[in-house]
């Protein structure tokens, strides 16, 4: 049909705008930075400063809190665009749903799990993690919290219309959020002892695209349902 | 010429019904005026007309046809209670962004829209002084000014405006009624909720009183 355009604009559109939206709201955007710094730098002084004491449980430490951190961003994702009614615009443009989400979604990761993944050698450092496993830190982390992005976004469109929907959203998501991340852990433990990392990373770069391509689909769905109360 | 007909629509909420019964038909040139108390499902029928609701029982037809996807939604211009405008942005952000996402929505101009458009937009509800401005260091008034610029760029064939007057002084008010007549004139369809009566040849009312809490298959 002629009277529909490429969707490319929507998409582009979409995270510019996002963009644009998360710079101006600085308070927000450091947030889940400020947490994972914090209690990673919490960890030498409560546990041990000692790197034998801390080095078998970095891995394992600086992917939880990644994930917390993760976490407890998503219930912004769709908030405040629910709340002025830019939703329910962006649901009638006439452009694809599923693009715009897409875009929203990596928006909020660029901010969120790209950053974490930036600032994850230095607290590699802090935790005294081998130097063998810092490469396979920054790819687990990076490819991982992409999937957790998009699997955490079902969440968000689910609860958008709850008034305190965060800890429903923590139970919808937390157990999806469980294999990314024992092969995410894994592949950072194998790394730090020496050994092939690829496998697990392999599978975390599977749940990342599949993540990606189908979650959308559920979000744009959500975010229909949501729109009807 | 378009044509939207809404089909024996029934609304129930938590088993209440709303209205029902509702049969009514529009040809390209309507202003329609959805009327009634408070509560009795206004906004609730222009978001079912827009998509955004599902009927319990009962269906809207645009041109005849039913399914009402993507084709539907570039021919709807849309203004809820929330008017979409984002508080961090400016004024022309705000625009740009609505124009990018929807574009025209013109059978035979292109859809995209220049920005001495979008500025002249901004003129005609007298906001090109604060084009470069947040959102939310403007009046709740000026805030939906933005919104309403949209009004002198679309060329969208169906309008659907709840309460598009509110916060608007006199003027603005005046100049809204001329361009929403100059859009019916020129084959669209405008349906609105407003308290704001005007004497256009096209007007009409749909009450939804006589329609409301009647059951399903009057």
């Amino acid at each position: 049909m002629s009277d529909i355009r490429l969707p490319s604009s929507g998409f582009y559109e979409a995270f510019r705008r996002e963009c644009l939206t998360a710079v101006r709201n600085r308070s927000e955007l450091f947030n889940p930075l400020i947490f994972f710094l914090s209690i990673i730098m919490f960890v030498p002084l409560g546990v041990s400063p000692d790197a034998k004491a801390l080095a078998p449980i970095a891995p394992g430490m600086i992917w939880i809190v990644a994930l917390l951190a993760l976490l407890l961003s998503l219930d912004k994702v769709f908030q405040s665009d629910y709340e002025d009614g830019c939703l329910e615009q962006m649901l009638l443009s006439g452009q694809s749903m599923y693009l715009v989400v897409i875009a929203k979604v990596l928006a909020h990761w660029c901010f969120t799990g790209l950053l974490l993944t930036l600032l994850s050698p230095v607290l590699g450092l802090m935790m005294a993690l081998p130097g063998e496993a810092y490469i396979a830190l920054m790819a687990s982390l990076l490819l991982g919290t992409g999937a957790l992005s998009f699997i955490g976004a079902v969440g968000a469109a689910l609860t958008v219309s709850l008034r305190r929907g965060g800890l429903l959203l923590s139970l919808i998501i937390i157990p999806l959020y469980v294999p990314v991340l024992i092969f995410g852990t894994s592949a950072v433990r194998s790394a730090a002892l020496g050994d092939p990392w690829t496998g697990p990373l392999a599978v975390v770069a599977a749940m990342c695209l599949c993540a990606m391509m189908l979650a959308p689909l559920a979000v744009v769905g959500a975010l229909k349902i949501s729109l009807e109360n | 010429m378009h044509c939207l007909a809404l089909e024996k629509l029934y609304f129930e909420r938590e088993d209440l019904p709303l209205f029902g019964g509702l049969s009514a038909s529009w040809q390209s040139g309507s202003i329609v005026q959805i009327a009634g108390h408070n509560g009795c499902g206004k906004t609730t029928l222009l978001r079912m007309i827009a998509g955004l609701l599902q009927p319990s029982s009962g269906r809207v037809l645009w041109d005849d046809k039913a399914n009402r996807g993507l084709s539907f939604q570039s021919k709807l211009l849309f203004l809820g209670h929330q008017v979409g405008v984002k508080m961090t942005m400016t004024a022309l952000e705000n625009l740009r962004w609505f124009f990018a996402l929807h574009g025209r929505k013109s059978a035979d101009k292109t859809p995209e829209v220049s920005r001495d458009e979008l500025l002249e937009a901004l003129e005609r509800v007298g906001l090109r002084a604060y084009a470069d401005t947040p959102a939310h260091s403007m009046s709740a008034g000026q805030q939906r000014r933005i919104a309403l610029a949209r009004l002198f760029i679309s060329e969208a064939p169906l309008w659907i405006l709840d309460e598009p007057f509110t916060a608007i002084d006199k003027h603005g008010v005046s100049e809204l009624e001329q361009r929403i007549d100059k859009h019916a004139a020129s084959g669209g369809i405008v349906l609105l909720t407003t308290h704001q009566r005007w004497s256009a040849p096209s007007f009409q009312v749909l009450d939804l009183e006589q329609y409301k809490g009647r059951a399903v298959d009057v």
